[in-house]
């Protein structure tokens, strides 16, 4: 006998329903936004800046989320679109950064990808992102070169780069009226090293064109023993010496240098040390000029977002943001804000790659380091304030303050947007503002 | 005055990578074992001492305690670690390839890397207390610390320690014997396991006190490890692999060509080690201590 299966009226309703659900689903799953962060958990490079910079990334992921960042950032996560992140170590070298990135946005299936430390990572990643057509926002390398050297559509830095670190430095010591007769040199013996000696030597060729370079030494990365280089240093001391040194390699430099006596023979200066100060406190000698590659840090500029950020911050992790949380921070704000932009055009849809290009292209926004412009790069590289200052210990709060403090406007520090660096500083800093 | 600066530098810097590599070219002498983990071993010295530092002062002890807190530190990471890597992990690998062992004790720096950071987490440690011990040395117009020159005291001594144990104590001539051959010896009732362990762990016992002397003077966090494998191993593969006499000389060859490079030409500086490394090399291909042996049937 033929048998006939009849579905009841509530199961039917049921499957419906669940059929209505299902079919529901995807348009649900559009309402994450996933972004894969990339940098340093392990090496030397995790402590200084890997670490600082995802801890910020984990804090305003939660912060935007629960709506609880001040206006104009206070919209639930992305325009409503809760942030979920996916953190990547930036150990390993380029070649594996860049399969990493790949997995990624193909089989991590990110909206975007903000990341790196490492100038040697953001030279090798960049390529690959815009040959996939996929949006990247570089949070903190350094190199000129990303932009100086070819344009991007898909590719973006939301900070300015190291010209700016030293050109800062050089306007200090001249504002200041330091004499300088004499330069050392102490600086990592990789791209980031001889970029900063060579900006900082070109800069000072500029303000003091009678000073003499006297040493350039260049110790290995990790190098960590500077006996020998200290030698050098006080056998035949200089007037400045300039150092680009950070994370381990840095302390460990201040504390070899300093029971030694660099300190009192020559004027140290530091190009990106602010993030061995909380570490350091009272080993490091007051008087030491430093920069923070921005205004970040002890040097932030006053303003509700930076006091909203800094005490943030500083509640949550025992201690104050230094330059790679700020540099986080910034491109977060930026990719929030282009994120929002590009749904308001976009009748609220999540936004792809092109739209949010076209959203962070040329746009500006406020961070807690002050203005950020995309101007520089055809509009996808960020020029900004920055700030230089001087060490002195102050034994109340347990801590080194910074003093003396001198802000420099974007114009004044970075390039125009049609000079490659080099040129503009050798050009006596053209059209500079400041 | 330069000349003494160069010998002065590249003494004190000698005697740091030979206190570093004479652990790693006892390992390799006896066990035959390339130990990439030995900066592992290194750097958690470097994080006991910390610690054992820190432990001393909190108890209210004079800074001059914190000496004997640093070879604490190093005995207890030998004693906890040796047996666990040795029997737990190398023991199964014994007698295979050369490479897999490579591999293996890659592997172990990997692990070993993460367990600091489990350990004692990502911050900074700093180790000053001994530091300033030794107050400081003034030469003309150059200052040092007098700690760079109980490096120097500490290098001699472990020098001199480890080849009186191998030559002049029972122990020592038996361990000889199992670097000259542990079939042999083995098969003349000699416990090469027994010794196998002994060396291991007296090489990590070394290796942690290279990294307990280091952290004065330094930041003790991650990545430690990764910039004393390299250096070691050139100063190791210079005298010779299993060599005492070859680390110290190895050690001594490498300190004074990069101090001279770091005085006299130093963009050379970088290279100024693997050029020393291949001139040796050119003349002995098995480094300055190593003689060639007949393979073996």
């Amino acid at each position: 006998m033929k048998r006939t299966w009849r579905i009841p009226k509530p199961g039917a309703i049921a499957i419906a329903a669940a059929i209505g659900l299902a079919a529901h689903a995807p348009a649900q799953a559009q309402e994450t936004f996933r972004i894969g962060v990339v940098s340093f958990l392990s090496g030397q490079a995790a402590e200084s800046f890997g670490i600082p910079a995802v801890n910020a990334a984990k804090l305003l992921v939660e912060t935007f989320n629960a709506g609880q960042a001040p206006a104009p950032y206070d919209k639930k996560g992305f325009g409503g679109m809760t942030i979920e992140a996916i953190y990547v170590d930036e150990a390993g070298g380029a070649t594996k950064q860049v399969q990493e990135l790949k997995n990624l946005y193909d089989r991590e299936k990110v909206d975007a990808v903000l990341g790196y430390v490492s100038s040697g990572d953001c030279l090798a990643v960049a390529p690959a992102a815009e040959e996939m057509k996929r949006f990247l926002i570089l949070f903190d390398c350094g190199t000129p070169r990303i932009f100086e050297e070819r344009s991007y559509e898909y590719v973006f830095r939301t900070a300015s780069h190291a010209a700016m670190d030293n050109v800062s430095l050089g306007r200090y010591l001249k504002a200041n009226n330091i004499p300088v007769e004499t330069i050392n040199y102490i600086n990592q013996d990789y791209a980031w090293g001889h970029d900063s000696q060579k900006d900082f030597e070109l800069t000072m060729k500029q303000l003091y064109p009678e000073a003499k370079t006297q040493q350039d030494l260049r110790p290995k990365f990790g190098a960590g023993q500077y006996g020998t280089e200290i030698s050098a240093l006080l056998s035949r001391p200089a007037t400045i010496t300039h150092s680009s040194l950070w994370g381990g390699d840095l302390q460990a430099f201040i504390l070899q240098a300093a029971p030694r006596g660099v300190m009192k023979r020559s004027q140290l200066v530091l190009s990106a040390a602010d993030h061995v100060l909380p570490g350091l406190g009272d080993k490091m000698p007051d008087g030491v000029i430093l920069g923070a590659r921005g205004a970040y840090g002890l040097m932030s500029p006053e303003s509700p977002l930076n006091d909203w950020w800094f005490s943030l911050y500083e509640k949550r992790y025992d201690v104050y943001p230094v330059q790679a949380a700020y540099r986080m921070a910034q491109a977060m704000l930026g990719l929030k804000q282009a994120a929002e932009k590009a749904m308001a055009d976009n009748g609220g849809r999540k936004p792809n790659s092109e739209q949010l290009a076209a959203a962070l292209k040329g746009s500006q926004w406020q961070s807690p380091g002050g203005l950020i412009r995309m101007v520089n790069g055809n509009g996808h590289q960020a020029i900004q304030e920055t700030a230089i200052g001087r060490t002195k210990y102050n034994p109340e709060k347990k801590r080194v303050d910074l003093v003396d403090i001198m802000r420099f406007p974007a114009e004044c520090v970075n390039p125009p947007p049609d000079m490659k660096s080099e040129d503009w500083i050798n050009s006596g800093f053209k059209g500079a503002k400041c | 005055m330069l000349a003494l600066t160069i010998l002065i530098d590249g003494v004190v810097y000698a005697s740091w990578l030979f206190i570093v590599a004479l652990g790693l070219t006892l390992v390799f002498g006896v066990l035959k074992i390339l130990n990439i983990a030995h900066g592992s071993f290194y750097a958690v010295g470097a994080y006991a001492t910390a610690s054992f530092v820190g432990w001393f002062g909190a108890l209210g002890l004079a800074p001059e305690w914190s000496l004997l807190a640093m070879v604490l530190a190093a005995i207890a990471v030998a004693a906890l670690l040796a047996p666990l890597v040795e029997r737990g992990l190398l023991r199964a690998f014994y007698g295979r390839d050369e490479v897999l062992l490579v591999l293996v004790t890659y592997a172990l720096f990997l692990i070993l890397e993460d367990v600091t950071k489990l350990i004692w987490g990502a911050t900074p440690y700093y180790v000053s207390d001994p530091y300033m011990l030794f107050g400081t040395v003034e030469f003309g117009l150059l200052s040092y610390v007098g700690y760079d020159f109980m490096l120097v005291a500490m290098a001699i001594v472990c020098g001199i320690g480890v080849w009186w144990g191998l030559n002049r104590t029972r122990t020592g001539k038996i361990v000889l014997a199992v670097i000259h051959s542990d079939e042999i010896a083995s098969s003349m009732g000699v416990n090469v396991s027994r010794i196998y362990r002994f060396a291991f762990m007296f090489g990590i016992f070394l290796a942690a006190l290279a990294g307990a002397l280091t952290a004065p003077m330094v930041s003790v966090q991650p990545g430690l490890s990764v910039g004393v494998i390299v250096v070691s191993f050139a100063v190791v593969i210079i005298g010779g692999l299993g060599s005492i006499e070859g680390a110290a000389i190895g050690a001594l060859i490498v300190g004074l060509a990069r101090a001279l490079a770091v005085h006299t030409w130093p963009a050379a500086e970088l290279f100024s080690i693997y050029v020393a490394m291949a001139a040796v090399l050119v003349f002995r291909p098995e480094g300055l201590f190593q003689r060639l042996q007949a393979r073996k049937i």
